[in-house]
């Protein structure tokens, strides 16, 4: 069996999310809150985008 | 009476004529050209491409909502314009020819005393060879290019069913495309899709594209505030391609496509090949080709139009080199300065430059992403077009109370992947300002606290939401000018 060697590829070196990471991706309660941090944002910057 | 004509139904053109319907009511009239009869909601066409919408569920019919309106709707496309009129006619006009089934071919004149041109882009597939629907690649830059890619997908993960390795290329099919952000969302969902059918082992996904890093997406990509740190969206680009097995070819310009092959040249001048089973490339965006005259029926298309069509407007055309670009250079209120009241919003207009600092190989090829005006900028410009066109009719004043730049506007692009509400994910971008303004933001160009990357399922939701609620305005439901661009 070859070894799967992670480098030397540009694929290689980009951060990859742990499983922590993965974790709070789904976790509801808050993604529901970032839900509301990101909708405020974007309505933010839609309403100073034009006057 | 005012009479004022929109050319094109898109996001851009559509938010425009419902503005200028609603607050001008019936004393005046409103003239909506567009070639198809369907508007379309195009954010979604990626979810088309890979089956998880109905091409019905991105798309209805225009005129119920226009004769709901009292918009006067022309299924046509326009073909010339004619500022000062003609010597029988000291009116302004627009030739435009009908494609509805039963005037089809039939053309006839349209005057105005304002023109919004909001006529979107010509998908420039012929500025590549081999490239587009019925040539060698796929598109979900329109529903009927996204309901055949989705047709031809399903074949593809037949042939994978059955044991056969299947290579995937996605990105941009041209050295100066655009639109990479909708071309990322497609690659997430194919690499969704396969690994939804426990197929990843025969895939093998390739992102190519003309950016000089990932994330660049048309505007010289942008820092955000992740992980403790401050990082290029370089980083979180390619993080998720990481995640999801894709691998990337960047710093290319696709120059020709053959069943099977596509050739591409890179910024260094090399030239490469790639071979594929199945490709979605987006292609180079131009004007629609419309021409323009003067009263004595000779030929001014240049004074309004650069050379690939795309309107002139309020903007800096000198041609400055990137050192000296600033974000005054960018357009605010999309008047031509040929004519005062012709106007042009969303991607009819055109920019003064790239946003990306333009790459030439040794062999003179331009190798850098146009600039995205799609969505969110779209749909401003046109209200803001509109909502000046109202001022000066109603008060008639040659004054401008609305002002949008890209230089002051932001955006939000969200990448979402998967379909149902728990299974998804998404990457969210927002950036503000789209054009970064390095006087203002000296260190990075744009403001971090609303220059936002992130993965989870919250941008999902909102894509989601996105869908519905614009679709929602669209139709013109109940308190649609409540609901952002």
């Amino acid at each position: 069996m070859k070894n799967i060697v992670r480098g030397y590829y540009d694929e290689s070196y980009p951060p990859v999310p742990t499983g922590g990471t993965r974790f709070w991706r789904r976790n509801v309660i808050w993604q529901a809150w970032r839900f509301v941090v990101l909708n405020l944002k974007i309505m933010r910057i839609i309403v100073g985008g034009h006057s | 009476m005012a009479k004022i004509v929109v050319l094109g139904a898109g996001i851009s053109g559509h938010t425009a004529a419902a503005f200028l319907k609603k607050k001008l009511g019936r004393k005046h009239e409103v003239v909506v050209v567009s070639p198809g009869a369907y508007y379309q909601w195009i954010p979604s066409n990626i979810w088309v491409g890979v089956g998880k919408m109905s091409i019905d569920q991105v798309r209805f019919k225009l005129k119920p909502v226009y004769d709901r309106w009292k918009i006067d709707f022309r299924q046509a496309r326009a073909t010339a314009l004619f500022p000062e009129g003609d010597p029988t006619n000291g009116r302004p006009f627009v030739s435009i020819e009908y494609t509805d089934s039963e005037r089809k071919g039939e053309t006839t004149k349209i005057d105005y005393d304002y023109l919004v041109n909001a006529t979107g882009p010509k998908l420039n597939f012929e500025a590549t060879e081999g490239l587009g629907p019925g040539k060698f690649t796929h598109s979900v830059c329109s529903c009927d290019h996204a309901v055949e890619t989705w047709k031809e997908l399903q074949v593809t993960f037949e042939r994978m069913k059955q044991g056969e390795k299947i290579k995937f290329l996605i990105g941009t099919g041209h050295p100066a495309a655009t639109c990479q952000g909708a071309a990322f969302e497609y690659a997430l969902n194919v690499a969704y899709e396969i690994k939804s059918l426990g197929l990843m082992h025969m895939a093998e996904i390739t992102w190519i594209s003309n950016e000089y890093e990932l994330g660049d997406f048309g505007m010289g990509g942008a820092f955000i505030k992740r992980g403790g740190y401050i990082t290029p969206t370089k980083v979180f680009s390619e993080s998720i391609f990481a995640e999801y097995g894709i691998k990337w070819i960047k710093r290319a310009g696709v120059t020709k496509v053959e069943k099977g092959v596509a050739h591409y040249e890179t910024l260094d001048g090399q030239m490469h090949a790639i071979s594929f089973d199945f490709a979605m490339l987006i292609p180079a965006f131009a004007g629609v080709g419309m021409k323009a005259y003067n009263k004595a029926g000779e030929e001014i298309t240049g004074q309004l139009f650069v050379p690939n069509g795309l309107m002139k407007v309020d903007a800096d055309y000198s041609g400055k080199a990137f050192e000296d670009w600033s974000v005054e250079d960018w357009p605010s209120v999309y008047q031509s300065p040929a004519f005062k009241n012709i106007f042009a919003t969303g991607i009819a207009f055109a920019p003064p430059h790239q946003i990306s600092k333009p790459m030439k190989s040794p062999n003179g090829t331009l190798i850098t992403p146009a600039p995205p005006r799609t969505g969110m900028p779209s749909g401003v410009t046109g209200k803001v077009v509109a909502l000046n066109i109202v001022n000066q009719i109603l008060k008639g004043s040659d004054g401008f109370k609305h002002k949008a730049s890209m230089g002051k506007m932001g955006a939000a692009c969200v990448v979402s992947s998967g379909y149902s509400l728990f299974r998804g994910n998404a990457a969210t971008m927002t950036v503000f300002p789209i054009v970064p303004d390095w006087q203002k933001y000296p260190e990075w160009g744009r403001d971090l606290n609303y220059t936002v990357g992130e993965a989870g399922l919250a941008g999902h939701w909102i894509k989601l939401f996105l869908h519905y609620m614009f679709i929602h305005k669209a139709k013109g439901y109940p308190f649609w000018w409540l609901i952002p661009e």
